[in-house]
């Protein structure tokens, strides 16, 4: 990967995310034979909206390759609070850091940071924008199980706002992956990311129900419905419940369906899935840290080359 | 209706810009794409559905002391790209500017997108990518489509 920053999936090449997976892979074989390799590194955590799970993985990754990481604690203790810029923030936490990474609440924070700032820098979520590692973890996983070519996915639940998924869409369109869309119509593809699917000649293929796509999917990709996106209770509930999958849904799914979510999950997926041999979801998350370390890896990698020059 | 009667309607300018040959409806939009609503106290002429040859019918607006710059001129091509701009200086035309299509637009529209960077207090300005039929938001990558950039003029 030649890139300085990765700030959405759209700028990956196939070559560029078949180098992060395979140095993920190469990783995952042997973690332990990585931790020296950025003994003394510094990378700065910078979120400013709550996350759990990718910020554990970052923190990881980051010291099993042998560095450490800075924090800048929750949003609410942080000068944040006391009305500082984001654009001043990242300049001043990159005199701490070799490598920075992001959660901010608003679309676009990432690739404004990447102006103010030299040091590699990672978007770990801008608002319902983009979240390119996931995807990285995400295809790492469906490679793992389905494969990338001649394959079959569907994509179900908040297409709109998840930026999960927004980030997959556009980095699937680099494989031969048929990509169908699944979601009430009210929270469907946005427009921008139809016009890059477009303009990478994909087809879109939309429906608001899984019923009539579901035999044919080698990967089922859900998400999360929030609350919060629909005026009333009722009107949630009952567009929610039509993107629930169960055990008795799954039967009618080839038996090697993979079933994927981003988590964390709410009711979408019935825990009895759990126990099937469809439930990846798990593993995807463990799949985070070694993904995580081989993009670090390489960033600090280009970032060391570049300084040498 | 008489020369001398268009002529009244659209007055000649000592010094300033006359932006001609505008798709009719736009005027209103060129002065809300420049930033012109009249509390400058510049002279402002505006002519609507004036009849022409090149269009069936045209609007064309008038400034006063005020010369367009040419990324201030290439903003315009992406609501009418056939209007042509005279600059006047002591009732002469000294200079006529092309339109061309810039690659990007900026500082000029907002991002309709409420929840994009460019709308928070950060120090950075707005920047429109121009594609071929509309404008994308540089940052969110939010994409207005040429028949809305004009409601999403950064005026206030
Ligand atoms: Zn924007």
């Amino acid at each position: 990967m030649r890139q300085d920053h990765l700030i959405s999936a759209t700028q990956l090449s196939r070559e560029d995310i078949e180098a992060v997976l395979d140095r993920a892979a190469e990783i995952d074989g042997d973690m332990d034979a990585w931790q020296g390799r950025h003994a003394g590194s510094v990378l700065g955590l910078c979120f400013f909206e709550p996350s759990t799970r990718t910020r554990m993985s970052f923190d990881t990754a980051m010291k099993r390759l042998g560095g450490r990481t800075i924090d800048m604690g929750s949003v609410e203790s942080s000068s944040v609070k006391k009305g500082e810029t984001l654009a001043d923030t990242m300049r001043v936490v990159e005199g701490y850091a070799d490598a920075l990474v992001l959660r901010h609440p608003l679309e676009g924070s990432a690739k404004m940071a990447t102006e103010f700032v030299d040091v590699p820098l990672v978007n770990a979520g801008d608002g319902a924008g983009q979240h390119p590692t996931q995807t990285l973890l995400d295809l790492y996983t469906m490679r793992e199980n389905a494969g990338l070519d001649d394959v079959t996915i569907g994509i179900m639940g908040d297409l709109k706002y998840g930026r999960t998924v927004h980030s997959l869409a556009a980095a699937l369109t680099n494989f031969d992956v048929r990509q169908h869309f699944i979601s009430p119509e009210s929270l469907s593809l946005p427009r921008s990311v139809r016009y890059d699917l477009h303009e990478e000649g994909a087809q879109v293929r939309e429906h608001t129900s899984l019923e009539e796509v579901l035999p044919d999917l080698d990967v089922l990709y859900v998400t999360r419905i929030q609350r919060e996106r629909f005026p009333d209770e009722n009107e949630y509930l009952k567009v929610a419940g039509e993107y629930q999958i169960d055990t008795d849904d799954l039967e009618r799914a080839k038996e090697s369906l993979t079933v994927m979510h981003p988590l964390p999950r709410v009711d979408e997926i019935a825990p009895e899935v759990d126990e099937t041999s469809h439930a990846k979801y798990f593993e995807q998350a463990h799949n985070g840290v070694p993904v995580r370390m081989a993009l670090l890896d390489m960033l600090l990698e280009n970032a060391t080359s570049e300084d040498g020059q | 209706m008489s020369d001398a009667d268009r002529e009244l309607r659209v007055s000649k300018i000592r010094n300033g810009t006359v932006i001609d040959h505008l798709e009719a409806g736009q005027a209103l939009n060129v002065l809300a794409l420049l930033g012109i609503d009249g509390s400058g106290g510049e002279g402002v002429s505006v002519g609507m559905n004036v009849p022409s040859d090149k269009l069936a019918k045209k609007d064309i607006v008038k400034v006063e002391d005020r010369e367009l710059s040419q990324s201030e001129v290439d903003v315009l091509s992406v609501i009418s790209p056939e209007a042509t701009i005279n600059i006047i200086r002591d009732y002469e035309v000294v200079e006529k500017k092309r339109i061309e299509r810039p690659e990007s637009v900026d500082d000029v529209l907002a991002c309709p997108n409420r929840n994009c960077i460019t709308n928070a207090d950060e120090p950075v300005q707005t920047r429109f990518i121009v594609l071929e039929d509309g404008l994308r938001c540089g940052y969110c990558g939010e994409i207005v489509r040429e028949d809305e950039v004009a409601t999403h003029l950064n005026v206030s």
